[in-house]
């Protein structure tokens, strides 16, 4: 049995307990956008592969792009896309050894969300 | 371990430059693509197909989705190492990971040779 001094110690490190670091948001959000864009390969692929099909294909592909639901999709996967290119670039950066301070970290992810958020807006501007 | 970079072993080392590489392969293609889409507004079939069936353009094409292929396959066995666990999934964890993995690899496979007969029949 446990004496009352045992049961104040931490028992162990419950990562679900822990608030995560802005940082450690936009690392998980890359890995998410990662697995978003595994799928989104595929919608891509099938839509390049209509749109090179022939001209009827192309007139297809642009006349599905007037659907509301299919231009959602499509932002979906260049929002992901967006993303992941942004934070990708900022772990390059971090590679060749730009801003690895603890004070940089938050900043940095910072800007990510920021630029993505941006582009992400503009792509939708674009789409519709 | 420096030395090692080239090394063409299956190591972490590897998996960590590949990853790296293919990722500014695949960002030159997107902003290439992106400038391209940008600059012709009036694009129509017949460009867009010129496009594609430029020489240049089918071989940078083909590095890219070498490159997508490579970069996707990594991302994945770093995501499946790290959540598909025993301590998250128990005592299956290991046959659920290589199922995961399997079936991935097996989408991975069909990306690149669909990818591929795509770039050709332009």
């Amino acid at each position: 049995m446990t004496s009352p001094s045992r049961d104040k110690r931490p028992v162990n490190l419950d990562i679900s307990t822990i608030k995560l670091p802005l940082a450690a948001i936009t690392s998980i959000t890359h890995r998410i956008s990662g697995l978003i864009l595994f799928v989104g390969i595929g919608i891509l692929l099938w839509m390049l592969n209509l749109s090179l099909s022939g001209q009827a294909g192309f007139d297809r592909l642009q006349d599905l792009l007037t659907n509301p639901l299919a231009t959602f999709i499509v932002w979906g996967v260049l929002s992901a896309l967006a993303y992941h290119m942004v934070a990708g670039v900022k772990h390059l950066l971090l590679d060749i050894g730009f801003g690895e301070s603890k004070e940089a970290a938050p900043i940095a992810a910072t800007v990510v969300i920021i630029v993505s958020l941006l582009l992400i807006v503009i792509l939708g501007v674009w789409l519709w | 371990m420096v030395t090692n970079v080239i090394s063409f072993g299956r190591s972490g080392l590897y998996d960590w430059i590949v990853q790296r590489i293919s990722a500014v392969v695949i960002l030159l293609y997107v902003l290439c693509h992106a400038a391209i889409i940008l600059s012709t507004p009036d694009m129509d079939y017949v460009r867009w197909r010129a496009l594609f069936a430029d020489t240049g353009m089918r071989f940078f094409s083909l590095v890219a989705l070498a490159a997508l292929c490579a970069h996707a396959w990594i991302g994945i066995w770093t995501i499946a190492t790290d959540y598909l666990t025993s301590r998250i999934l128990g005592p299956k964890a290991t046959f659920i990971r290589f199922l995961f993995l399997l079936i991935c690899l097996g989408t991975i496979v069909v990306y690149f040779i669909w990818g591929i007969m795509i770039l050709w029949s332009a």
